[in-house]
């Protein structure tokens, strides 16, 4: 991570609402599933981006990505500013911000073959000719470790895990800057998980990529990005280098968090673990503080005023008593 | 110590469109009494056809049961009379949990009617026997008075707030981890001997996960249940069970306390599932190969094809079990006798 | 194919099959090609017989010949009434399904009022106003028909905006164009064709039934539903007047039922199935 180079991401007071619609189409409400998110990527580094279901984590990755529009607030990419662009405008920057779904082989479209499906991103983007497209396409399943046999197949042929690697082949054809990967161990096994996690790892050594890693699996995050932001309803509550984070977290969400995680080869924690009642629904944020609903620190002072983030040794925080 | 359940050399076939499935292969099991048993596998081991299996669920046409026994409390529910099994043993010694809160309730019944109708049939005080199997039954009031206040009680020891109103909601406006908190309550109520638990916090966050762990471990060791808990995730078997077995490709290849079996597993397999949990050093171990068919499994251990230790005697039949230490049993050639470590 | 596992589907296609041979060789297979338009009053209603296969008419005209000769209406008139309603309706059902605001439902509400008054009487009142002729037949069932299209579009193109692959290809860049080109039509072409087989069966049978009413093209075109509303003083002693007439429009809208069921069969559950075996 280059301390003096400018970020590639920068994300300024973002906010995305949904509305909520009753019978009738009249708006009753608002799901407020990113509340004013401050963030920036540095070019190289992997960020891993927390948080419980509701948090709006997926939401924020998909609003970076362009498939919804901000609400309001800056997305400054490459410095470029791209929320705001024109539609054509915004699709020529997918060529260097990608994103990765939970499924990438459900990506495919199941009529084509793979290497049409392949070829696609080459074709919408560049002026390559066919010749130069395959030796493009020929690369690219080379570093994915797939065989050129399966170029003439077509998704349904493959299996769960080649169809992932065909996925993720398609969007390195771009070799973009930087990708967004959202929750893409989910659900898997454990062996299973272990396998897409270090060919994710060779692809960011093979094609310089900056990650954007979403998820809700802290030991997933832990092991693979080097800074992480924790999310809860819609804000970033904690943001700092991963091994700090996990060794003295500062805001009691954080705290909780971690709390629940089981460890292996150490003691239960749910003996210890204390933080009840469930999260609020994004559609009805608490005053103040979003946590204060739950929190054991709880004051006054929280339901008045809304902690900002705020650094404090290299460690930025949104508590009013970290 | 005579054990609650004990399952021996059970094997079950799947008749799918590409062939015979050989989905569990001659597994042995226990659980003792108010013991909790995680089954850990990765999908497709046969964890949840076990369970099924156990419960008498499985589903009639494509499935064949080729050998083996399922003993409960002594008797061989495989063998007995299936409407005592019903009777007796289904929903009532032996209950379930389901894994997906989401769709383990019907939608258009309110919580009070779902849970009176379990209790209408499967409460203690109902009887046995005789006007038990008609679909007409009585509901006598003294006994229905009687069953509300042990689902009262039981919804407040699961700690759901405000009993009696929830009771009248709606399942769609309870959260995942509430949802969870019922299944619970209504497992417990008929007060069994057993709960089967399929997964039941894979679909919910992990704070939620900790709070339903923590409260399903309470009650249990509290009224003495047992708990066969199934599971792919390892950090859960660990903060909730007494022992674990591992299962491969439909094989138990494993079974020890919880203790023995996080710090020196034996066998290859748990070993390198162990060390493919993501460590926070960073580095990460993925197990070469791929989980095998099961319409044509490989011979002997299933796990030799991707077993650094493998030799002939693994693929030319299924290792006997071995006892390392007690309550720690293996099923392999070549068992690892090291503590868990660095070298995975 | 699969199709030609599916009997009742194989036996539609032959009934089409022998449409359209029908259709394309009437000036060959005819005995008696000129009784289009020349009368024989002289051998009026005669009975089947070896020189008139299925008899002859009030003019003495072949039947069979004729019948001949009305199946190149019957197959003008699907294709095209069909063909319209196709390129009206598909287009208009991908709008309104790839946008989401005012003017989706504008056009799903205009397909709604067509779709509510029952096709034959749209059809009818229209022929009435315009006229009884060949095309005026055609732009009536057009105009009624290619609601049905844009319907089932409008659905299919809805659904599959859900689906992954179309959401992941627009993030990697892709124009509405391209994805509505390249990767909406492709998935709901089977839907599209079942309904145009389906179609061609119904529209066929309308085009018959205003033929029947006198408000399809006027005499001396042989059209099928034409030819029945003459036949009709003449029953029940020259039977096979109305017989022959009739009976072809029944094998000519089975045959295209038949054949857009069993397209359905063979179209669908493939896609259903080879995607859940990747699931496995």
């Amino acid at each position: 991570m280059n301390a003096g180079a400018a970020p590639l991401l920068e994300i300024v007071d973002l906010v995305r609402y949904f509305p909520v619609r009753n019978a009738f189409g009249r708006r009753t409400g608002w799901i407020r599933a990113v509340d004013g998110l401050s963030l920036a990527v540095w070019p190289g580094e992997t960020l891993g981006l927390v948080g419980e279901s509701g948090c709006g984590k997926s939401t924020l990755g998909k609003t970076v990505m362009g498939i919804y529009t901000p609400t309001a607030g800056d997305i400054r990419f490459a410095g470029r500013e791209i929320g705001h662009l024109p539609a054509r405008a915004r699709r020529a920057v997918a060529r260097d911000l990608q994103y990765v779904y939970q499924d990438p082989g459900a990506s495919l479209d199941p009529r084509w073959k793979v290497v049409h499906s392949l070829h696609e991103p080459l074709k919408i983007h560049t002026r390559l000719s066919r010749p130069e497209r395959e030796r493009e396409v020929g690369a690219i399943l080379a570093a994915v470790g797939l065989p050129d046999a399966h170029l003439d197949l077509y998704p349904h042929e493959l299996s769960g895990g080649q169809q992932r690697r065909v996925g993720l082949a398609r969007i390195l054809t771009l070799r973009p800057r930087m990708v967004i990967l959202d929750e893409p161990t989910s659900g898997l096994d454990v062996s299973v998980q272990a396998s897409v996690l270090k060919l994710f790892r060779s692809m960011q050594e093979a094609f310089a990529l900056t990650y954007v890693f979403i998820s809700h699996d802290l030991a997933v995050v832990r092991a693979m990005c080097a800074r992480i932001a924790v999310m809860y309803l819609g804000t970033i509550v904690e943001l700092g280098d991963t091994a700090a984070v996990f060794e003295t977290p500062r805001h009691p969400y954080t705290r909780s968090l971690l709390a629940a995680v089981p460890r292996i080869g150490g003691r239960r924690v749910t003996l210890d673990f204390v933080l009840e009642g469930e999260p609020p629904s994004p559609r009805d944020v608490p005053s103040g503080c979003r946590f204060r609903t739950r929190c054991p620190l709880v004051q006054d002072v929280c339901a008045m005023e809304e902690p900002p983030l705020r650094e404090v040794d290299g460690r930025a925080v949104a508590c009013h008593f970290a | 110590m005579p054990e609650l359940l004990s399952v021996r050399g059970l094997s079950v076939d799947f008749v799918t469109d590409g062939g015979v499935a050989q989905v569990l292969d001659g597994i042995s099991l226990d659980v003792g009494p108010g013991e909790v048993v995680g089954l850990v596998g990765e999908s497709g081991c046969g964890k949840t056809t076990l369970a099924r299996a156990i419960l008498g669920i499985l589903p009639t046409g494509a499935t064949r049961i080729r050998g083996g026994e399922v003993r409960f409390k002594g008797a061989d529910l495989l063998r007995e009379d299936p409407g005592a099994v019903n009777d007796r043993v289904r929903g009532r010694a032996i209950t379930f949990i389901p894994q997906d809160p989401y769709t383990s309730f019907s939608p258009v019944f309110s919580v009070q009617t779902q849970i009176m109708d379990l209790m209408k049939w499967k409460s203690p005080r109902a009887g046995h026997g005789g006007a038990a199997r008609s679909s007409f039954r009585r509901y006598p009031r003294e006994r229905r008075r009687a069953d509300r206040d042990a689902v009262l009680e039981t919804l407040r020891a699961v700690q759901i707030p405000e009993p009696t109103r929830a009771l009248r909601r709606l399942p769609h406006e309870f959260s995942g981890g509430q949802r969870q908190r019922l299944m619970i309550a209504m497992a417990l109520l008929p007060q069994p001997d057993l709960i089967i638990a399929d997964e039941p916090t894979t679909a919910l966050d992990v704070t939620i996960q900790a709070q339903i762990l923590r409260l399903l471990r309470t009650l249990v060791k509290e009224r003495g249940v047992s708990v066969l808990f199934t599971t792919h995730d390892l950090g859960t078997a660990h903060e909730i069970c007494d022992r674990v077995v591992v299962m491969y490709a439909g094989q138990e290849m494993e079974a020890a306390p919880a203790d023995a079996f996080f710090a020196r597993p034996a066998h290859p397999y748990t070993r390198r599932l162990l060390a493919s949990v993501p460590s926070p050093g960073g580095e990460i171990r993925d197990i070469p190969g791929d989980v095998p068919s099961l319409i044509a499994p490989p011979p002997g251990c299933r796990f030799h094809p991707r077993c650094e230790y493998a030799t002939a005697e693994c693929r030319e039949g299924r290792p006997p079990p071995r006892v390392l230490a007690p309550g720690h049993g293996v099923r392999c050639h070549h068992p690892v006798d090291a503590p868990m470590g660095a070298d995975g | 194919m699969r199709l030609a596992r599916d009997r009742s589907a194989l036996f539609g296609l032959v009934l089409i099959a022998l449409l359209v041979v029908a259709a394309l060789l009437a000036p060959v297979l005819a005995t008696h090609p000129d009784d289009v338009f020349e009368l024989h009053p002289a051998e009026r209603l005669r009975a089947p017989s070896a020189v008139h296969w299925l008899g002859t008419d009030r003019m003495g005209a072949d039947v069979y010949s004729r019948l001949l000769f009305g199946a190149r209406i019957t197959i003008l008139i699907g294709v095209i009434a069909v063909g319209a309603s196709l390129i009206v309706g598909v287009p208009v059902g991908l709008v309104a399904g790839y946008y989401h605001g005012w003017f989706s439902d504008v056009l799903m509400r205009v397909s709604d009022v067509f779709l509510a008054v029952p096709q034959v009487v749209l059809a009818i009142a229209i022929a009435q106003t315009l006229g009884p002729s060949l095309p005026n037949v055609i732009l009536a069932l057009s105009a009624t028909y290619w609601p049905w299209f844009a319907r089932v579009v409008y659905a299919e193109t809805r659904a599959l905006q859900q689906e992954v692959f179309v959401e992941s290809t627009a993030a990697l860049g892709a124009s509405p164009w391209r994805l509505t080109a390249l990767h909406v039509l492709p998935n709901i072409a089977s839907p599209i064709i079942v309904r145009a087989s389906i179609g061609m069966g119904f529209t066929i049978l309308t085009a018959a039934a205003l033929g029947f009413l006198g408000l399809g093209p006027p005499p001396p075109t042989p059209e099928w539903g034409r030819t029945i509303a003459e036949s009709r003083e003449f029953l029940p002693d020259a039977w096979w007047y109305a017989t022959a007439p009739g009976l072809a429009i029944f094998l000519t809208v089975m045959g295209f039922n038949l054949l857009g069921d069993g397209l359905r069969d063979v179209l669908d559950p493939r896609l259903r199935r080879s995607r859940a075996a990747s699931d496995a």
